[in-house]
């Protein structure tokens, strides 16, 4: 089976995890623009951060044969910093209209400031003008009126809820976001807060229906194998196939896919001149091949 | 400034319209053609940005189509230049910079440098490739450099391989780093531009010792060592090179 993690720093990551999730099925990632686990400090920090989302980690990925896609935006912890975020906001739109860019994001509310807020709502309207998804991150506490919060101030800025994706959702949020018409992205957490065991009750309660299953690894406890490991265990416990691609590939697609950069047949049929370039090059392997010989079929967790 | 720098640029100009005309619809070039003079007549960077960062969805990355006509044609507006495995929104991309306006150098740099800072992967390759047919060739040494030093390898491609930048204006140490370095990364370096000509004993050498570093751990000689090493060799270099040769094939035998 195919699989899609739609929320995973890869920048985090090391090529074992590439590796593995490529074997486990993974054919394309999305990264968002996060924090980097301490806060930066000047604006180059961040230019040389998107830059590299937008070029070396695509680079890097495509030696695996996984393709790499990023959302762009300033994570609502940065934003308050005001003097930086005021600088960062304005360089965001050049970054933000690249190639393989398929969403606004994370973005959101952490600590649910007047400063996250200002810069949440300036985003909200760049995705407008662009015309592309908005991924949010729901702050990890006082999760449920974070959550229900994101949901208004976005619908407040004219968007659309089939053009936002929430993520971070629990048994707690899940609801509202589904009934409001917003897609619904849970992240698999190997120990505390959304497990696989729950996620799959949350599939069986809910059905496929604006579900997202992704992994949002980093440099923190994470495990870059959550989607691969969450789809093994819903075919495990009976959910339906329909279902687990439904989640753990499709739905990614039909909720990014707007954004026109997103495509399926990116990794299914690449153009030559992707083939020439991106899929040629094997630095990071050094000596060995580059495992590209046949990207799609890997020898998955679930066949 | 060498006034004779702007030629190159003018004659190439031509020749991606032409060849774009014959693969883009029809409101495709209509929209490059009004960008194209909105830039040149100093209509700001934002709409150069924004063009620049949408070429591949606007124009599609086929394959540009060229013919052996064309290919001569390139070689006649801009001496090493074959354009043969370049794309659509590649050709796009170059043609949108070569609007931008160079009477003044600081300017024009500027925005280059601009361009290059927040390029992605797709956008860096397409500016590495049309390095040759920019202005102001005299400034481009450090970007040039930059482009041989990537850990992409697409990227590195760009500069090092089927593009006459690399030979014209790197020293002779960067050069023959460049080449041993493609030797590295396994690009082909028969596509180097100029590599009969900027042959000498010191890459040789760098090469014979690669071999030898190769054969000792017992790992393949990449193929194309030995026809790049031969025209720097001296008599001595020449027969250790043929030694070397001969035990290489001799282990995969
Ligand atoms: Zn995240």
């Amino acid at each position: 089976m195919k699989l899609i993690d739609p929320h995973v720093h890869m920048s985090a990551r090391t090529t074992d995890d590439y590796e593995a999730m490529r074997d486990a099925g993974v054919v394309a990632v999305i990264e968002p623009a996060f924090w980097v686990g301490q806060p930066r400090t000047t604006l180059g920090s961040f230019q040389d951060y998107y830059a590299s989302l937008i070029g070396w980690e695509r680079f890097r990925a495509a030696q695996f044969g996984i393709r790499h896609y990023c959302t762009i935006g300033l994570n609502s912890k940065e934003a308050n910093n005001e003097a930086l975020a005021k600088e960062v906001l304005e360089i965001l739109p050049l970054f933000a209209s690249k190639d393989g860019v398929v969403a606004i994001g994370e973005i959101g509310y952490d600590d649910q400031t007047p400063a996250e807020d200002k810069v949440y709502r300036a985003q909200l309207e760049l995705a407008k003008e662009l015309n592309l998804p908005v991924m949010i991150h729901t702050p990890h506490r006082d999760k449920k009126r974070g959550t229900s919060r994101s949901m208004d101030v976005a619908l407040e800025h004219g968007l659309k809820p089939g053009s936002v994706i929430v993520d971070h959702n629990n048994e707690e949020t899940v609801k509202e976001c589904l009934d409001r018409g917003f897609w619904a992205a849970f992240t698999i957490y190997p120990k505390t807060k959304m497990g696989n065991e729950r996620m799959v009750e949350v599939v069986r309660k809910y059905g496929k229906e604006r579900i997202i299953v992704d992994s949002s690894a980093d440099w923190g406890v994470s495990d870059p194998l959550a989607v691969p490991k969450t789809a093994k265990l819903m075919i495990e416990r009976g959910i339906p196939k329909d279902h687990v691609e439904a989640t753990c590939y499709g739905n990614a697609i039909l909720a990014y896919g707007p954004s026109g950069q997103f495509n399926e047949s990116d990794w299914l049929t690449p153009s030559a001149i992707d083939q020439r370039t991106l899929f040629e090059g094997n630095s990071v392997l050094r000596g060995q091949q580059p495992r590209v010989d046949e990207p799609v079929a890997a020898k998955g967790l679930i066949s | 400034m060498i006034k004779t720098a702007h030629m190159p640029v003018t004659d190439a100009m031509t020749l991606l319209d032409s060849w774009l005309q014959r693969q883009l619809k029809a409101e495709t070039s209509v929209w490059l053609c009004d960008t194209c003079a909105s830039v040149a007549a100093g209509g700001g960077t934002r709409a150069l940005f924004i063009a620049f960062s949408t070429a591949g969805r606007r124009a599609g990355r086929d394959d540009l189509r060229l013919g052996e006509v064309d290919r001569t044609a390139a070689q006649a507006a801009r001496s090493g230049w074959d354009p043969v495995r370049w794309s659509i929104d590649q050709a796009v991309r170059t043609r949108l910079v070569l609007a931008l306006p160079s009477s003044d150098a600081k300017a024009w740099l500027t925005t280059l440098d601009q361009l290059f800072a927040a390029a992605g992967l797709e956008e860096l390759v397409a500016l590495y490739q049309a390095l040759p047919l920019f202005p102001h060739q005299d400034l481009l040494a450090p970007r040039i450099a930059e482009g041989v030093r990537s850990n992409m390898k697409p990227v590195f491609n760009a500069v090092a391989l089927d593009n006459p930048i690399a030979g014209e204006r790197l020293d002779r140490d960067a050069w023959n780093q460049t080449v041993l370095k493609a030797l590295f990364v396994a690009s082909p370096v028969a596509r180097m531009v100029g590599a009969q000509r900027r042959a000498n004993t010191t890459l040789a050498q760098m090469l014979i010792d690669y071999a030898r570093e190769r054969i000792a751990a017992k790992r393949p000689v990449p193929g194309d060592l030995w026809d790049a090493a031969r025209p720097g060799c001296d008599t001595a270099q020449r027969v250790e090179l043929d030694r070397l040769q001969h035990s290489a094939a001799a282990a995969t035998a």
